[in-house]
């Protein structure tokens, strides 16, 4: 069992992961494919809002927000920070 | 959705094929990309039009058209709603696939965003699909090299083969070169060969069975694309090409066998319709990462630590929310003082005119009607929307306008996200509701950037709850009078107008959160959809020109709505005031009417038909009150706000009925545009007669209730 897999909304904020798959299905998954979210797409935690949700990501040379439930529907393996 | 039919997008689309301001023999060029990547500004550069510009994703939400003349050739410029892919299948997607495939462009400019080429890229390569008559045209270069991101701009044309220009629309740099290159390409015969992406060996196999048949069907769309898009059975898509090549292709007996033998071998492969887009979509992100990894390099530690340190202290858990707040008093502040001066000045200057004309109307011997109807109903009713008005608008849009154009707009979403989504709400609410504060309509309009009908529909539903431009000086002109006109410090009082203000406009937050919640509970039960907010890079905004655009696009568009209103109304309240039946003004037969009910609420009649009478244009119900107590003969005349607390203290009014006045301000139905708007967004006239009743019955509500409350308390206290 592999420790670092996980999902996204448990990437901890300043840390990379690599996006595995994603288990979301439908539009959801093809507006998650659009922002460049693919199989092997680094991503970066930024920030988090005020109250904790959504997060920012930097995600392919752009910011963007995603709240948790959809975060939680990406695969990711820890990477190390560089 | 069972509840509603939603035809916007239809309606878009329709506008979409069709460029209307078509001249004989003009290019036509569809300009395509990412939200937020500046082709409105791309395209108010090439055509010299003023499409409002603002930092945040999706503010395009109509297709703007706008002509211009390059070495004696007319050129139509077609701006599309920015879209992140042509595959989602969304509305704006739709219309920018369509309008590139079917409504035949002579080129198709794709503006792509340098700071981040990567991701757009992607969207490159889909056009690319489609058509080789493509110019990429590389905006905020200027913004690129700040971050020290170097682009090879040769490298990147000679990849994709399409010609590419580098350009910072903002400081208008490259214009000239992207104008020169549109016009070498548009009239250039034959097509350069492009880029073609290469699928994995089974896709382009799959391809290579449909192909043949496909290329004997279609005329000028790329048979190659279309082969991909049958394979993928993409639905809307064979609705568009059916309606464009006037029969249903896969209806044809030989291309249904040719497309089960392609399914078959993919099938084989282990590629049903899901995992076939996914292989797809993964190989065009592949590529795009490749691309932009021959053509870019980048420093990438430090080309955004700005922006990080920024969102560190605009969206921290600390920081983020009081800084929301700061940022909206420190606006109403300076609305509130700032308006006061130019108002009486104004005032004392229009009222003088008044004087003058009605010297002039006796000198010409015109009847007393005629004075009484032009120059005590309309003009009186025109000077008093202006100088209430126009001070407060043009110190409020330049000030929401940069904050706006510095990128502010979407950390206001991703701070607010939460409550939107205790509310199943769309996240993008928060964007249309600050639009609303400019103006109800636009915010209407602007609810197109929410995917999902449901969430969309509530967004529309409760915009009407932030109060617009329109109702902001009859507030602040209530608060100074009833709450801040005792305290004598100017300091203090002009603190304690902006938080009373401020308090007001978080109550209309409020109220639009639980009125979200609620219709997601009863009428528009779901739960929220999955959305991405896009967070752009935060940009100096460029102050001269904001100031120019706000005050000339915005202020003055609204002023002059309002005064087409004020006009007609002024007259017909002088003509009500002035034709008695039995001795008694039917002014006062309407008033009295309504009083017993509006009593209930704690205004009074007069308040209540001043609302009625406002509905083309909130901006006049202030003045219409004035009129009517005017009318009714208590005082002739008056020139400040302290003449005019008097006024209204003759007539009854208690800081109850200014704090009912303010609350019914906030929620009552929209105006008459407003109204419109969402007719035509919704096409239904019960989703419509909703947004009037919503708003109403909930003022209604809260008035009678806050009304006897204080009533009581002031009852008990004596």
């Amino acid at each position: 069992m592999d420790n670092n897999v996980s999902t996204l909304d448990c990437l901890p904020i300043g840390r990379q992961g690599r996006i595995m798959s994603l288990m979301s299905t439908g539009s959801q998954k093809r507006r998650m494919l659009d922002l460049g979210l693919v199989a092997g797409t680094t991503v970066e935690a930024l920030h988090k809002s005020p109250s904790g949700d959504p997060v920012a990501y930097f995600i392919r040379g752009a910011v963007i927000a995603l709240r948790s439930e959809d975060a939680q529907k990406i695969r990711i393996k820890y990477t190390l920070p560089q | 959705m069972r509840f509603f039919k939603w035809s916007a997008g239809e309606a878009a689309k329709i506008n979409a094929s069709k460029p209307t301001m078509r001249a004989q023999n003009a290019k036509v060029i569809a300009l395509a990309g990412n939200p937020n990547v500046g082709k409105s500004t791309v395209f108010n550069a090439l055509t010299g039009m003023n499409q409002h510009t603002g930092n945040w994703a999706g503010k395009t939400v109509a297709n703007a058209q706008g002509m211009y003349t390059y070495r004696n050739e007319d050129f139509v410029v077609v701006d599309m709603p920015g879209t992140y892919s042509l595959l989602s299948n969304s509305v704006e997607e739709e219309i920018a696939r369509d309008f590139i495939c079917f409504a035949n462009p002579d080129l198709t400019v794709v503006v792509v965003d340098a700071t981040c080429l990567e991701r757009n890229l992607n969207l490159v390569l889909q056009i690319l699909e489609i058509t080789g008559r493509v110019v990429v045209c590389v905006n905020l270069m200027d913004e690129a090299e700040k971050k020290h991101i170097q682009i090879d701009l040769d490298r990147l044309s000679g990849l994709l083969g399409v010609p590419v220009v580098g350009t910072s629309a903002r400081a208008k740099q490259g214009i000239d070169d992207l104008s020169e290159q549109i016009y070498r390409s548009a009239f250039k015969a034959e097509e350069t060969e492009r880029f073609e992406l290469k699928y994995s060996a089974i896709i382009e196999d799959a391809i290579a069975i449909l192909y043949p048949s496909v290329s004997e069907i279609t005329d000028k769309t790329d048979p190659r694309w279309v082969s991909i898009k049958l394979l993928d059975s993409d639905d809307t898509l064979s609705r568009s090409l059916d309606a464009h090549l006037g029969f249903d292709i896969t209806a044809d007996a030989a291309m249904q066998a040719k497309m089960q033998q392609a399914r078959q071998l993919l099938l084989a492969a282990g590629l049903e319709t899901e995992s076939l887009r996914d292989t797809m979509v993964s190989q065009i992100v592949a590529t795009a990462e490749e691309i932009y990894g021959e053509c870019v390099t980048a420093q990438r530690a430090s080309c955004h630590a700005r922006d990080r340190m920024l969102d560190r202290i605009f969206t921290a858990r600390l920081t983020g929310i009081p800084i929301m707040l700061l940022f909206m008093g420190i606006i109403f502040w300076l609305t509130v003082t700032g308006a006061n001066y130019p108002s009486s000045l104004l005032a004392d200057g229009l009222f003088w005119i008044e004087a003058k004309l009605y010297i002039l109307f006796e000198w010409l011997g015109a009847p007393w009607w005629v004075t009484g109807l032009f120059v005590s109903g309309m003009y009186r009713t025109l000077a008093w929307v202006v100088s209430v008005m126009l001070p407060p608008m043009a110190i409020f849009f330049p000030l929401f306008t940069l904050l706006e154009d510095a990128g502010y707009l979407p950390r206001i979403a991703f701070n607010m996200d939460k409550f939107f989504k205790k509310a199943c709400a769309h996240g993008k609410q928060a964007l249309t509701m600050c639009m609303g504060f400019g103006c109800n309509a636009c915010g209407v309009v602007g609810c197109r950037i929410i995917d999902s009908p449901r969430e969309r529909l509530i967004a529309m539903l409760t915009n009407n709850f932030v109060p617009c431009n329109g109702r902001f000086p009859t507030l602040i002109a209530i608060i100074t009078m009833f709450f801040s006109g005792t305290v004598s410090n100017m300091i203090l009082k002009s603190t304690v107008s902006t938080l009373m203000l401020t308090a007001v406009v978080v109550l209309g937050v409020v109220m639009t959160l639980l009125i979200s919640k609620l219709l997601s509970k009863t009428i528009l039960k779901g739960l929220p959809s999955s959305f991405a907010l896009e967070l752009p890079p935060y940009r100096r905004p460029q102050v001269g020109k904001v100031i120019v655009r706000s005050v000339m696009d915005r202020t003055l568009y609204v002023l002059g709505r309002a005064v087409c209103a004020a006009a007609p109304a002024g007259l017909v309240i002088w003509l009500m005031s002035n034709v008695t039946v039995a001795d008694v003004s039917l002014l006062y037969y309407c008033t009295n009417f309504l009083d017993p009910f509006a009593r209930l609420l704690g205004l009074d009649g007069v308040i209540l038909m001043a609302f009625i009478l406002g509905f083309p244009a909130n901006e006049i119900v202030m003045p219409i009150i004035i009129m009517s107590y005017l009318s009714m003969g208590s005082m002739a005349e008056f020139d400040d706000l302290s003449q005019l607390f008097g006024l209204l203290s003759e007539n009854g009014w208690t800081w109850i009925t200014a704090v009912c006045t303010m609350l019914f301000s906030l929620m009552h139905f929209p105006c008459a545009t407003t109204c419109w708007t969402i007719k035509k967004e919704t096409q239904s006239l019960k989703w419509t007669v909703l947004a009037f009743a919503i708003p109403t019955v909930t003022g209604i509500a809260v008035c009678f209730i806050v009304a006897n409350l204080c009533r009581l308390a002031t009852l008990f206290l004596k």
